[in-house]
């Protein structure tokens, strides 16, 4: 540590904050962090879901208030009893879901409680105007009268960021910014953060993915366990580095992937599958024991293949073979008895019963199995949960806890566990590591091995290729709604990109 | 690889459980104490509230309530709403009584009540499963509807009968507790076991929790809407009954304003709104509560118009309470 400060002659830091505690109730969720970044730098924070990075964002733009330490801008120190607060003294956070009406224009989020007046009416010529000039910097192709539930997630990113700007924003904190880009409105951002720097502001960057703070940032400072661990200049990030001060040790390997044995049969045939809209026709099949990638851009048609197979979609043609037999899928629960789990993307509105037991959320495909003409025998129910559970390290309290209190990793694993309990014969998982921390994505790549050894057909759709490369036996590579190609598993990342942007 | 020692450290959300047992008994007790305050308020200002009848009568006022918040819980746990069984009972208590005027089929006057209670309200849980209509929307559709109905085939007039064959229901005794409070309680205790101890009650929960989930997980969301409004209709018809036997007689007006009670109950109960968190036994606390403040009200001779405010009061700083309990309780 001495070294490091030593060796960096530079300004003071614009925003510092120093032995920052805070708990709730018994538990100590931040105790002596440090974290101090420059005007004109970009800091990466990194650490395990559960280390404390929000609750410290959440200390630094007053939405808690923290029981010791101080924040200091400028060598002054702050107070902050509001969000409110900290939006005055010129600290902005994008967090990781937008939050922005999507029914009004642009310029009026922009301008939402500030906006310009003539009288008593707003000027909206002036605020179109001038919402149109930070856009401009920004190089935002689209209109300040554009509603903005009609932009993607990329362009309403920038929306945010275009707020933040206009409230005098120096230091910007993004939380997870890149989980819902593709690549190239990941650049795109990379490209406005790096601006953003240039023009002088401090910039927090919250961020899982090593590729990203390669790429951006100018220091990296680790949280573990709500403590802080230290930080790193740019010259010495390295993976192992950075891993095994966010898990305590280092992380020999990642993907617990076994060597491809011998497969079996094949067990899913899909042939011509279309929705008569914009995906397919697909044909491609699945061995038992193989783990196959499905990669392509963000809106490639990924997910929608993988629903219209478990039938959460209507199919416009096509069929699907199960073992040999034509299946006729109209419901999910047509593939669910059939033996088809599915994992969604969005464990949270779409997956997970946030209210409900880590049990019932394990145990909910195999109630009837464990009841006797509707009536639920519940240690029986108990006794599967606690198994599975110990089985993928779900780290919980005990069965009763509710779902929503788990951190990301382990309500991934409550969903891997649902699927897990019907003896699937083919699980497709989409996006199963994203928003997870490292500890956990190994132990997701360690349960869906398992899976594949003991004979089940995986389909693992992912954006990271890293991912997809190491997992998968085979990969199939979607391109517009169709298959672009095949490739073997260990093909490169650049075969994988040539065939999901051009073929 | 990581190992389940390296694992124990990390995870604060372990430690949350620091005071499990106070804030679980917090949480099983609810609304509880609540009751208990405003029980024990009337007892010390009123001499004649803690005595054995007007604590049975308190039950018997609460009973049809009781009936029909249970149905609604059914509702609200799917994040749906019923606002058509004050107009259910109304209907079904007219029937009740023209089919026990009729010679030939008086026997079957409190089935074909509660077949018609059943019907209407599949009725309501087909236009809300299959075509997808916002339930308030279309409960508040055969809310007028229906209210429509009880006074046309009533003609207006109020059906008599005081030879009705099912006055037990309304004016019996089983051992201390009048039929209508074993009614009520019989009806709890099924609630509680459908909800608590059944596959189908799981899947309400989760149908509440998150729609959109439940269907990814293989649940046939229309069954679970399907039962719950149909479930709701029928336990509406037996508050019918159970009032057409109390009154032996019925007109178009009875049960105006029910579903607002019942919906009271449920909320003080606890349940949420948005659906997916609630439970039976609270609900059975809020009915009693309302029909405690009622009773009480009235013999302290509090004007009905007071009592109006009062109770309304009541009702909103228990659900702040309960917020605020629930937020201390948990934390994400």
């Amino acid at each position: 540590m001495n070294a490091v400060l030593a060796s960096v002659v530079a300004p003071p830091p614009l925003l510092e904050m120093r032995g920052i505690a805070k708990r709730f109730g018994a538990v100590t969720a931040l105790e002596g962090v440090h974290l101090e970044v420059r005007a004109g730098e970009i800091l990466a924070l990194m650490g395990e879901n559960g280390a404390g990075k929000s609750t410290l964002m959440k200390v630094l733009s007053g939405v808690y208030h923290a029981d010791q330490g101080e924040i200091r801008m400028d060598g002054r120190a702050l107070h902050l009893h509001g969000p409110g607060d900290a939006i005055a003294a010129g600290i902005s956070i994008i967090h990781q879901e937008i939050k922005l009406s999507p029914n009004l224009t642009v310029a009026e989020n922009l301008f939402l409680g500030h906006e310009p007046r003539r009288g008593w009416r707003i000027d909206r010529a002036a605020m179109n105007q001038a919402a149109a000039g930070v856009l401009q910097q920004l190089a935002c192709t689209f209109a300040p009268t554009r509603c903005v539930g009609s932009l993607s997630i990329a362009e309403q990113q920038q929306v945010e960021i275009a707020r933040a700007l206009l409230r005098n924003c120096r230091v910007l904190v993004m939380d997870e910014p890149t989980a819902a880009l593709s690549e190239r409105e990941t650049e795109a951002l990379f490209a406005v953060i790096r601006g953003l720097r240039a023009r002088g502001l401090a910039i927090v960057y919250i961020s899982h993915r090593m590729d990203e703070v390669y790429a951006l940032a100018d220091r990296v400072s680790v949280l573990r366990d709500g403590r802080y661990v230290g930080s790193l200049p740019r010259a010495e990030i390295r993976a192992e580095t950075v891993v095994r001060m966010m898990v305590g040790r280092p992380l020999e390997d990642l993907y617990q992937k076994a060597a491809p044995s011998a497969f079996g049969d094949t067990v899913l045939e899909v042939l011509e599958l279309s929705d008569g809209r914009h995906v397919g026709p697909c044909s491609f099949n699945l061995r038992a024991g193989e783990v196959v990638g499905l990669a392509g851009l963000v809106g490639s048609g990924r997910t929608e293949l993988a629903r219209l197979i478990f039938g959460a979609d209507p199919l416009a043609s096509g069929s699907v073979l199960l073992e040999g037999r034509p299946l006729h899928i109209r419901h999910p629960l047509d593939a669910v008895r059939a033996g088809i789990g599915y994992v969604p993307e969005d464990r949270k509105e779409l997956g997970l019963f946030l209210d409900m037991s880590a049990r019932d959320n394990i145990a909910l495909n195999v109630l009837p199995e464990d009841s006797r003409l509707g009536w639920l025998a519940h240690p029986r129910i108990n006794r599967r949960a606690d198994r599975r559970i110990e089985a993928l390290r779900i780290r919980v309290a005990d069965r009763k806890v509710a779902a929503g209190t788990l951190s990301g990793g382990n309500q991934q694993k409550l969903l891997v566990a649902r699927w897990m309990e019907i003896g699937p014969k083919v699980l497709i998982l989409d996006e199963p590591t994203r928003g997870v921390d490292i500890g956990a994505k190994s132990e997701i790549y360690r349960a869906i091995s398992e899976l594949a050894r003991q004979g089940v057909a995986v389909l693992m759709i992912s954006s990271e290729l890293p991912e997809i490369i190491a997992m998968s036996d085979r990969i199939l590579v979607m391109r517009d709604g169709r298959l672009a190609g095949e490739l073997p598993g260990g093909a490169s990342q650049e075969d994988i990109m040539h065939l999901a942007t051009q073929g | 690889m990581i190992t389940m020692t390296e694992t124990k450290t990390a995870a604060p959300a372990l430690a949350w459980n620091g005071r499990p047992r106070l804030r679980e008994l917090f949480n099983t007790l609810g609304i509880l104490p609540v009751l208990i305050v405003i029980a024990a308020i009337f007892a010390v200002l009123s001499p004649n509230f803690l005595t054995e009848e007007n604590l049975l009568n308190i039950a018997r006022q609460a009973s049809i309530n009781i009936v029909l918040a249970a149905g609604m819980t059914f509702v609200i746990l799917t994040g749906g709403i019923d606002l058509s069984v004050g107009s259910i009972l109304g209907t079904t208590a007219v029937v009740t009584l023209m089919v026990s005027l009729d010679p030939s089929f008086g026997a079957l006057a409190v089935p074909a009540a509660l077949f018609a209670g059943l019907l209407l309200g599949l009725a309501n849980g087909v236009l809300v499963a299959f075509l997808g209509l916002p339930p308030f929307i279309v409960t508040l559709g055969t809310f007028t509807t229906l209210r429509g109905v009880a006074y046309l085939i009533s003609d207006g007039q109020t059906v008599f009968n005081p030879d009705i064959g099912f006055a037990w229901i309304g004016n019996d005794y089983l051992g201390p507790l009048p039929w209508l409070v074993v009614i009520a309680l019989a009806v709890v205790a099924a609630s509680w076991l459908i909800l608590r101890h059944t596959v189908l009650g799981v899947r309400i929960y989760a149908v509440g929790g998150n729609e959109q989930a439940a269907r990814l997980t293989g649940i046939r969301v229309w069954v679970v809407l399907l039962f719950v409004y149909a479930i709701s209709g029928l336990l509406s018809a037996l508050g019918g009954v159970m009032s057409a036997a109390r009154l032996y007689s019925a007109n178009g007006n009875l049960g105006v304003g029910y579903e607002l009670d019942a919906i009271a109950a449920v909320i003080l109960g606890g349940t949420s709104f948005a659906g997916g968190v609630g439970t039976i036994v609270g609900t059975l606390i809020g009915a009693l509560i309302i029909a405690t403040l009622n009773n009480g009200l009235t013999l302290m001779d509090v004007s009905y118009f007071w009592q109006l405010v009062i109770k309304g009061v009541v009702i909103i700083l228990a659900v702040i309470l309960d917020k605020y309990r629930s937020k201390s309780g948990a934390r994400t």
